[in-house]
């Protein structure tokens, strides 16, 4: 367990276990004393972007914000973990090879754009928002990032989507990637279609299962129907949705 | 370990709750690894309605001390859907899982095939009548299982949560199939033996339970407002953990009332657990919410069972 700020990096040692591709989450629990926290929670494991993966070792960006999390954040070199990932659809990369990517982040949703950014190398430029300046500490996941945070105290004082907008002023001919709260997955899918730029979200959403069988963590698509984050997301074309809801319904 | 239920040779008593288990989508995510040892001797759809169902408005879950509260409101592809997309699918399930003594002793495992029983649900006689006549032109369709928690649309009163009404449905519905009728329970009455003894009466080959306890969660209001429903659907049903023992009394006074076989269910995480719903009448477990936090504890449940033997 690394500390980055308010944020914790869980390391994970699974040596045979099938590599991720980015986007992708896995479930996780602690092996032991998962339950009996706050209100007698946690009882549902809880999913997590990927946010590095490399020599059989995963990562994770936890923040405390619940029973769950604050179990994972208690857990000490050597406890056990029950892992079951990856799984879901990642993002997909640029079309054409060569073409820029610039990635979106906010709070702990920056961790699926950091295992993104070692696959697309200098290509992507990172954007990356933080309500605070022990928060930006997480920006450390990446390298070259620019940080933008509410209350100034670090990099850019406003919204990471004011950094998004000057980009796209410069040059709209790019893929954008974003993960991070609801309101600026909004921002971010209002933006990239006024500018008719492609974008791919991750969204989050509370699940139960992750793997497709318990339909609790749907989303509406533009077309009426419902998405179900795990199987047919996480990453979800911007196109596909008419609005980002807010999703404040994750068992933390 | 082999079971006879209805008919049925069960490779071993653990079955899924209606609900808990897409096996299609389990195929897809998790796919060999799951084909090898699907971990059910019997595959139990989710609930399917004449028409297709979207489901209810998020958010669906809330999780509760050792449980879970549901409003996912039964999201389904209708009737024609199921016939023509899902059947195909599901009819090929086998399991290696195979506890019984041959299977055992000898170096190979065989693989025997996974009957599906398939849930349904109306709300009226009639929509009940036209989803079991096409289950029983299937003969992929080993068993139909009825979900009666739902409401009568002219009285408003759960169809299963009425002794009287549950007798005449499932007469009716008896009357359409030679087919094994399975009777899903309701927990949501005051009497669920009366209603176990009047599907009997019905006609029905089993009954099952308990389905989810009907359950509510609030959020905060804003600022000083009264806390609001959480769930899109309003209300919900509660599962897992917090009602096992809500469950055991249930098929414990239902196994003693009635002569038909009872599917026992309800916050099922071990083969303890599921031992206590053998010992107290159930001829078959199911297990639901714990299949969420990990799709191969059926498996784990049957082999921890034909460990520890009835005593």
């Amino acid at each position: 367990m690394d500390f980055l700020g308010a944020y914790r990096v869980l390391r994970v040692s699974d040596p045979d276990g099938p590599e991720p591709e980015p986007g992708q989450f896995a479930m996780l629990a602690a092996a032991e004393r998962w339950g009996g926290g706050e209100d007698e929670r946690p009882y549902l494991a809880r999913a997590f972007s990927f946010a590095r993966n490399s020599g059989g070792e995963s990562h994770f960006l936890l923040e405390d914000v619940g029973p769950g999390t604050r179990r994972l954040c208690e857990l000490r070199h050597g406890d056990a973990l029950w892992l079951l990932g990856p799984l879901g659809r990642g993002f997909r990369p640029p079309l054409e090879g060569g073409a820029r990517a610039i990635l979106v982040g906010g709070g702990v949703g920056i961790a699926p754009l950091a295992i993104l950014k070692d696959a697309l190398g200098d290509r992507a430029t990172a954007l990356l928002g933080f309500r605070d300046g022990a928060r930006a500490q997480g920006a450390a996941l990446m390298r070259d990032a620019r940080v933008a945070t509410d209350d100034g105290s670090a990099g850019y004082h406003g919204p990471v989507t004011r950094l998004l907008d000057e980009e796209l002023r410069r040059d709209a001919r790019t893929v954008v990637y974003a993960c991070g709260p609801a309101g600026m997955l909004e921002a971010v899918r209002a933006m990239c279609e006024e500018r008719a730029v492609p974008a791919q979200l991750a969204l989050e959403a509370g699940m139960a299962c992750g793997f497709g069988a318990c339909f609790g963590c749907v989303v509406r698509a533009r077309d009426g129907s419902y998405l179900r984050v795990c199987v047919d997301g996480p990453v979800i074309d911007a196109a596909a949705l008419e609005r980002v809801e807010e999703h404040a319904g994750a068992p933390a | 370990m082999s079971v006879s239920f209805c008919g049925l040779q069960l490779a071993h008593p653990v079955i899924n709750g209606s609900g808990t288990f897409d096996a299609i989508a389990a195929r897809t995510v998790f796919g060999a690894d799951l084909q090898a040892e699907f971990p059910f001797a019997a595959y139990v759809s989710k609930t399917i309605t004449l028409e297709p169902r979207e489901g209810n408005p998020p958010p669906r879950l809330w999780e509760a001390p050792g449980g879970l509260v549901n409003s996912i409101g039964l999201p389904n592809k209708g009737l024609h859907g199921y016939i023509d997309q899902d059947l195909p699918l599901l009819a090929g399930l086998t399991t290696a899982l195979d506890l019984s003594a041959s299977a055992c002793r000898g170096p190979e495992r065989r693989s025997r095939p996974v009957p599906l029983i398939t849930n349904v649900m109306g709300s009226t006689v009639d929509e009940f009548s036209e989803l079991v006549e096409a289950c029983d032109a299937y003969a992929q369709i080993a068993a139909v299982e009825l979900n009666v928690s739902c409401p009568n649309v002219k009285t408003g009163l759960d169809i299963g949560a009425d002794p009287g009404q549950l007798e005449h449905l499932v007469r009716s519905l008896r009357a359409l199939t030679q087919k094994p009728l399975i009777v899903k329970l309701t927990p949501n009455t005051a009497d669920p033996p009366a209603c176990a003894q009047a599907a009997q009466e019905g006609g029905a080959d089993a009954v099952s339970l308990i389905n989810s306890l009907r359950a509510m969660a609030l959020t905060p209001g804003p600022s000083g407002r009264p806390a609001r429903a959480w769930l899109g659907g309003g209300g919900g049903g509660l599962s897992g953990p917090a009602v096992r023992a809500v469950a055991l009394a249930q098929v414990a006074a239902v196994a003693a009332r009635v002569t038909i076989p009872v599917v026992g269910m309800g916050g099922v995480q071990s083969a303890r657990h599921a031992r206590d719903l053998l010992d107290v009448g159930a001829t078959l477990v199911a297990v639901g919410t714990e299949s969420f936090r990990d799709p191969a504890v059926g498996g784990r449940i049957a082999r921890g069972l034909h460990r520890a033997p009835a005593s």
